[in-house]
């Protein structure tokens, strides 16, 4: 994995000519852990969008790029919002796609390795159909950590699991994605405040930095300053508009 | 089993309306047979009509393969290259302007009175919308899929062979279904135009010599083994999606 670099999007992005967001503009710091904390519908996903070099319907007047200055593409995983597990492809299949798409080995022993530490081994030749939306979720993020990427961009990745299945995973994450760039999106203050670095609140009026406890991520989620944090966070997306 | 009851029921009342209007009219044989008679008949000539039947599915079978596998490999080389498509495509609706049934005197004399030609109806008939269903398809593919595809950085040749065309399976499927119906009038079309063998050879056959209930019993054969195709390729399109 080559040195994982710090992210930079500033601009506005409009869709048929509606405002989506902005002007606005953030930072994501190298090689740590950023969770976007934001409402529905006030562009989360179209930064993480943006900054895979996605733009669909939405035009974008800005820059969204590394600040290392070297492109982006081929630097990002990307974990959307929606599973998009191919139907056809057994877990370990769906796990091991990037490969395939490349036309590189397989290392399927890997992907196998991933799904047992998701939670999955007894499930990985079950195909999507077979599987509950939990575990589908878990799937994409073992496709996701197969993918070995500087760069990593999580759109609500815990959304469908259990609170039990929702801590193990981060405290996953978080051991597998040291080190990296990570975006995070999520809509729940308890996981910003159990995994940011840093803390990002998105609303209309543009992006605030929030300034998260001292002390290693992921934070226990039991802990006071853990809790005054989520506190605080929910109370500052509580006084939007 | 339920199911096979209410097939049982919907032959059985077709049966007897058929036999209510041969009764109530007074048909003459050689207008409206009875089921009676043409079942009658279906037993007695059996060998004759499998002989004849045996061909007709050989003509069936090839051109519904050929056409198939013609209608798949178009589909594809149109999904992958707009160059392609755009050369292909007006050929591909300029040739259904054309009514296959309109060719049938030529390819006969192309191809001759033997198996071939019937074959080449057969596949012509079904190779439009076999290869339209399946390339609609296979530019229909899901956007997120897609654009997982690229930020993987997957090669355009691997996202179509491993997420495209496997994503339009169920568009090809549905073409065959649709073929499996259109490849036996193909087939019966080109046995009409010239023939010495096959069931549209024999309908006539018998028409010509006022043996209504042999047509009739052609044309049940007919039907049964249109259904029958139906059925298993259905049934094949139903595993393929399953595996
Ligand atoms: N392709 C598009 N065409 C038109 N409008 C779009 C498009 N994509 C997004 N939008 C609009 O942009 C806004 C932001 O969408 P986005 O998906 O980024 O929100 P979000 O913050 O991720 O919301 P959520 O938390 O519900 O996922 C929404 O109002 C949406 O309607
Ligand atoms: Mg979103």
């Amino acid at each position: 994995m080559s040195a994982a670099p710090a992210l930079r999007l500033s601009g506005r992005a409009t869709a048929g000519g509606a405002p989506v967001f902005g002007p606005l503009s953030l930072e994501v710091r190298a090689g740590e852990w950023t969770c976007l904390l934001g409402p529905s519908g006030v562009g989360k996903s179209t930064i993480l969008r943006l900054l895979s070099g996605l733009g669909g319907d939405v035009a974008f007047d800005g820059v969204a790029a590394a600040d290392d200055g070297a492109p982006l593409a081929g630097r990002v995983a990307l974990m959307a919002q929606s599973d998009l597990l191919m139907p056809w492809l057994d877990a370990v299949a769906n796990v091991t796609l990037g490969a395939r798409l490349r036309g590189e080995a397989g290392r399927r022993d890997r992907a196998t390795g991933l799904l047992g530490r998701v939670g999955l081994a007894a499930h990985a030749h079950k195909r999507p159909h077979a599987l509950s939306g939990g575990q589908r979720q878990r799937v994409a993020l073992a496709r996701t950590l197969m993918e070995d990427r500087p760069v990593v961009l999580l759109d609500e990745p815990f959304s469908a699991l259990d609170a039990r299945s929702r801590a193990l995973m981060q405290d996953l994450a978080a051991g597998l994605l040291g080190g990296r760039t990570v975006l995070h999106v999520t809509h729940d203050a308890a996981e910003a405040a159990r995994l940011g670095q840093n803390v990002l609140l998105m609303t209309r009026a543009g992006i605030t930095s929030e300034t998260p406890p001292a002390g290693p991520v992921p934070r226990p989620f039991d802990a006071p300053e853990t809790l005054a944090f989520q506190g605080h966070l929910q109370r500052q997306l509580m006084e939007v508009e | 089993m339920t199911r096979t009851l209410r097939i049982l029921g919907t032959v059985l009342l077709a049966l007897l309306v058929w036999q209510a209007v041969v009764t109530v009219f007074a048909l003459p044989r050689f207008i409206l047979p009875g089921p009676h008679l043409v079942f009658g008949t279906l037993w007695t000539s059996r060998a004759l009509i499998a002989e004849h039947a045996w061909v007709t599915v050989t003509e069936v079978l090839l051109g519904l393969g050929l056409g198939a596998a013609l209608g798949f490999a178009s589909a594809i080389v149109m999904a992958a290259s707009p160059v392609a498509r755009s050369l292909l495509r007006p050929m591909l609706v300029f040739s259904q302007a054309v009514p296959v049934f309109a060719l049938a005197p030529i390819l006969t004399l192309w191809l001759g009175y033997g198996l071939w030609s019937k074959v080449a109806m057969a596949l012509l008939i079904i190779y439009f919308p076999v290869t339209s269903a399946f390339f609609d398809a296979l530019m229909r593919t899901p956007t997120g899929w897609l654009e997982l595809a690229r930020v993987i950085g997957a090669r355009p040749a691997r996202i179509l062979w491993h997420i495209r065309v496997p994503a339009a399976l169920p568009g090809f499927a549905s073409g065959l279904r649709l073929a499996a119906v259109y490849a036996p009038i193909g087939a019966i079309i080109g046995e009409w135009v010239g023939a010495s063998r096959g069931l549209g050879y024999l309908m006539l056959l018998a028409n010509g010599r006022a043996k209504i209930d042999l047509m009739f019993a052609a044309l049940i054969v007919l039907a049964v083994l249109t259904l029958l195709l139906h059925a298993a390729i259905d049934a094949a399109c139903r595993r393929m999606w399953e595996s």
